[in-house]
């Protein structure tokens, strides 16, 4: 298992304790984002996707990979950011959290990049698109700041909906 | 000797030791449900001495110890010295549970109820008793024999009878084994030795007088004459003492008796808690030549490839089907080749998943004997069409279920012997479990001669509980009352099956098999619960329908048929939606455009298609764009990385690579025919 | 040179049975039960057989009973496994026609000393 998703630890701690240290980066809206480089399985473009009833709108449906139904995040409407077109530039990521696969949509992936543990800092208690509490720390590298999210726990959130567990919280 | 590592046999043991205590166990209930030959004691007693002489010899000396004891009793019962009561019986069957878990703690390092066991252990031995029997000697273990003194050797005398040839047995095997004991000076008495010419070559005139020299024990000696003790005279001296003692069959204590109860002091382990005893069950059939055994994830995998197979398969069919049929002979023949081989090959992998419903059907036996005698009942349980074969997933799945309706029927359904035979039935009820092939699907029966349901008390019932109900409900209506969450018509709650969870969790079960539930009653004369369920869990015959710019896939076995209704036909309910007569029938209305809220305009129901779909005995109007075809396809999980979708059952993969959804036809009626809801059109 | 036949409805006494004479050198075949035995019996002439007593369809007395009728079988040895350690049982396997018998439980090392006094 990965990170212990609790609520309330210190974030410190799990910056200590389980920090990666490679991070993939990618932008929504203004802001750019990483994630450890070990959840994502692939990055391609976008399929047609298959609507699936009674989902929030940032889940736009079901892809098929490779003979799996994957469902899919847009994760600029889910923190209503930028322009959710779609066209071939668009880029989905695929992510295996929580032994799932999930595909989620920003707005373009930058690159993969190496952070030392003096790099990272506890994140701030400002305001980003995504909660604080699913920030694991801020990146400084020159003169980018990359905000690192720990995604399994985002994406496991019960106001995402891709989660039998959470269901509930949604009716 | 190279010392052999016998726990390499373990596993072996193991395996059979419980497909031995299945095969008593099932003895026993035979046993128990009437007269029984030769044969089934016979069983039950091979199997209970495999497994002691297996436990005592791989070292398992708890095991053999207790067996050794119910292999006493057995004995006695084979031997027609101890005739088997009721109360034998049950006796016997709680010690093949308590084996069960002994041998499941010898194998997995468990630790198993000692003080249940040994309390058991006592219980068999004083039946022993009861019987007028004392156990046949187990002669305690005793490694040292009375202490013979020492001597400087022995003098013996051998005289053969003249059969002894025709026991296979050799002097001359016996002298040379001798003298592995220390040094012999053999003395050949050939004084019984007719004349050569008469004498017959498959006789022994021969005698022997051997003295050894040697420091061993008289028994020593005695052991090596033990095969041949009847079939000489035999004298055996100290060669000092010369004082002839004669041996008998009885006086001689040969050492092998001293290994039997091997396993004398059941270790005084700590007082553990252990579960119940009886765990697994399910030894796996052991592969002989002609099968062999495959991971199911294997199968799995296989089938999964065959899946991307046939959807493969499929896509070529549907690019071709715009070919010139002249131009394109030789690849469309091919083509078909290919669409054919899919499907033969889908089904022999499908077959490998499919076992005999007599997996499930075998715990049953044991189940309705405890059951029934907890209740005070008397049951005969009639099972048929165990060998119908159905996908080990589902077979899994739908042991639960039966298991809670086979509780009910015992529990509610069946009366007591009195009440039975006061209304001048057989006071032994019977209980009937019986599965069958019907079309693609199967059919597994549960039914009963009991008292059947009682309409006004499940329509009280559900009056109380506040769901929608009314006098005027037809039975089968009634009936499906009970499927609601917490109801439950037992006047009481039992222990044995009103737990709250009650026939709402068996339908859903069988609901997420895409099986259903059929219940028909008849006040006094039983009831009898259907379940239908599909072949497999992974194929499905699909009819596939567009709305908009989707397609979805249902079910064939739900589709009645399709229909463009005409203006007339379709109603507006105030309140209740539209209703579309077929024929005599008002069905209400579901236009999947609006249930799956997809986008576009919703068109005129006399200018779309209607499926009629059937699901748990009532119909529902399906209003689509089209109808695309009809096609197998191969189920996905939504869930394994989504979550359950109300409405859909899975997903598929089309032919051109896009998901389809397969629609919940179960679901979608269930919501939408709230039970007053025909009660109110028919009006 | 000629089999041994090893003959026992348990297939893990079977098995230990079989690879233990086999470790020693011996060529051994092996049966599940009386009847399977006694057809192998009449195909094949082996020079010892060992049997259990308890088995289904036929059991090892019968089994030595039918051996010993057998012309090739007369002075074979047969051996008797057998748990059952008191005189009716090794009477009855006696009157039979048995050589002799090993008592269960044994270890490897017992079953080829047994094996050594009459098949070497």
């Amino acid at each position: 298992m990965s990170i212990p998703a609790s609520d309330t630890g210190p974030v410190n701690a799990q910056i200590a304790s389980a920090m990666p240290n490679e991070f993939l980066t990618f932008t929504l809206g203004e802001e750019e984002y990483g994630v450890d480089i070990l959840k994502v399985q692939e990055i391609r473009g976008y399929d047609t996707v298959t609507r699936i009833p009674d989902a929030p709108d940032f889940i736009k449906g079901v892809i098929n990979l490779r003979g799996t139904i994957v469902p899919v995040v847009d994760m600029r409407l889910k923190f209503k950011l930028g322009r959710a077109d779609y066209n071939e530039f668009t880029v989905m990521i695929i992510l295996n959290i929580a032994r799932r696969v999930v595909g989620m949509v920003v707005d373009g992936v930058s690159d993969v990049m190496q952070l030392t543990p003096e790099q990272i800092r506890p994140a701030p208690e400002f305001g980003s698109a995504v909660n604080s509490r699913f920030i694991t720390g801020i990146g400084a590298l020159d003169q980018r700041m990359l905000i690192l999210v720990d995604i399994e726990r985002l994406m496991s959130a019960s106001d995402m909906a891709l989660m039998d567990n959470h269901s509930q919280a949604l009716q | 000797m190279s010392g052999i590592d016998i726990t390499r046999f373990h596993q072996t043991f193991f395996e059979e030791s419980f497909e031995g205590l299945d095969a008593m166990e099932a003895a026993l209930l035979r046993m128990s449900s009437g007269p029984s030959d030769a044969e089934t004691i016979n069983t039950i007693f091979r199997a209970a001495h495999s497994i002691k002489g297996g436990a005592a010899t791989f070292g398992f000396s708890e095991v053999a110890g207790f067996t050794h004891v119910l292999e006493t009793l057995l004995d006695l019962m084979r031997s027609g010295r101890h005739e088997a009561t009721p109360a034998d019986i049950d006796c016997l069957l709680r010690s093949g549970d308590a084996l069960r878990s002994l041998l499941t703690a010898a194998r997995d390092g468990g630790q198993p109820d000692r003080d249940g066991i040994a309390a058991l252990k006592a219980e068999l031995e004083s039946r022993l008793k009861g019987g007028g029997e004392t156990p046949s000697a187990p002669a305690p273990a005793q490694a040292s024999a009375p202490a013979a003194p020492a001597a400087r050797g022995w003098r013996v005398r051998f005289i053969p009878k003249p059969e002894l040839f025709a026991s296979g047995n050799d002097p001359v095997r016996i002298l040379r084994e001798l003298t592995q004991l220390g040094r012999c000076e053999v003395h050949c008495d050939s004084e019984r030795l007719p004349g050569l010419r008469i004498a017959h070559p498959e006789v022994c005139y021969l005698a022997w007088t051997i003295e050894l020299h040697g420091d061993c024990p008289r028994e020593a000696v005695a052991e090596v004459f033990a095969w041949v003790e009847d079939d000489c005279e035999l004298h055996i001296d100290a060669l000092e003492a010369a004082v002839e003692v004669a041996v008998t069959a009885t006086e001689t204590r040969a050492p092998e008796l001293k290994l039997i109860e091997g396993g004398k002091p059941a270790t005084p382990a700590a007082a553990a808690t252990a579960p119940a005893p009886g765990v697994d069950r399910r030894a796996e059939t052991r592969g002989d030549g002609s099968s062999i055994r495959v991971a199911t994830e294997k199968i799995d995998a296989l089938i999964n490839l065959v899946g991307e197979l046939v959807i493969t398969q499929a896509m070529l069919q549907q690019q071709s089907a715009g070919l010139d049929p002249v131009q394109f002979e030789r690849l469309l023949a091919g083509l078909s080749a290919l669409n054919r081989n899919t499907r033969s090959i889908q089904e022999a992998v499908m077959a490998t998943r499919m076992l005999p419903v007599d997996f499930v059907f075998s715990r049953f036996p044991r189940m309705v004997r405890d059951l029934a005698a907890k209740l005070g009942k008397q049951v005969r349980l009639a099972t048929s069409g165990e060998q119908t074969e159905i996908d080990k997933g589902v077979i899994e799945r739908i042991a639960d279920p039966l298991t809670h309706l086979v509780r009910n029927a015992i529990d509610h359904g069946l009366e007591l012997p009195e009440v039975r035979a006061a209304s001048g039935k057989d006071p032994i009820g019977t209980l009937r479990l019986a599965a069958s092939h019907q079309g693609g699907h199967i059919v597994v029966e549960v039914s009963d001669d009991g008292r059947g349901l009682d309409r006004r008390r499940i329509l009280a019932k559900a009056a109380e509980r506040g769901l929608p109900c009314s006098e005027s409900m037809a039975d089968g209506e009634v009936w499906q009352l009970i499927f609601a969450p917490g109801f439950s018509t037992a006047a009481e709650v039992t222990d044995v099956s009103g737990r709250g969870v009650g026939m709402d969790v068996v339908k859903k079960n069988i609901e997420a098999l895409n099986g259903a539930v059929e219940i028909q009653s008849e006040a006094g004369r039983g009831m009898r619960v259907a379940i239908r369920l599909p072949l497999t869990l992974a194929i499905l015959d699909g009819m596939s329908v567009a709305v908009g710019e989707e397609v979805f896939i249902l079910p064939l076995g739900s589709v009645v048929e399709s229909l463009q209704p005409q203006p007339e036909q379709v109603k507006r309910m105030a309140q209740q939606g539209s209703v579309v007569r077929v024929r005599n029938e008002y069905l209400p209305l579901v236009d999947l455009r609006e249930w799956f809220a997809l986008p576009g305009t919703r068109r005129a129901t006399h200018e779309a298609i209607v499926v009629i779909v059937e699901a748990e005995g009532r119909k529902l109007a399906m209003q689509i764009d089209e109808l695309v075809g009809q096609q197998q396809v191969v189920i996905k999980s939504l869930e394994t990385n989504y979550r359950r979708v109300r409405g859909v059952s899975g997903a598929t993969i089309l032919g051109d690579g896009r998901v389809s959804l397969i629609v919940d036809v179960g679901a979608i009626v269930r919501l939408f025919s709230s039970p007053q809801t025909p009660a109110a059109i028919a009006a | 040179m000629s089999r041994i036949l090893a003959v026992d409805d348990s297939t893990s006494m079977r098995q230990m049975v079989v690879f233990t004479l086999k470790s020693a050198g011996y060529d051994v075949a092996e049966a599940a039960d009386g009847v399977i035995a006694l057809e192998m019996a009449k195909k094949e002439k082996f020079k010892l057989v060992l049997c259990d007593v308890n088995m289904p369809n036929m059991d090892g007395i019968t089994l030595v009973r039918e051996l010993r009728g057998l012309p090739d079988y007369k002075f074979t040895p047969l051996l008797m496994l057998t748990t059952e350690s008191g005189p009716e049982k090794k009477q009855e396997g006696k009157a039979a026609g048995a050589t002799g018998w090993l008592v269960k439980p044994f270890n490897p090392e017992q079953l080829v000393a047994t094996v050594q006094r009459v098949a070497s």
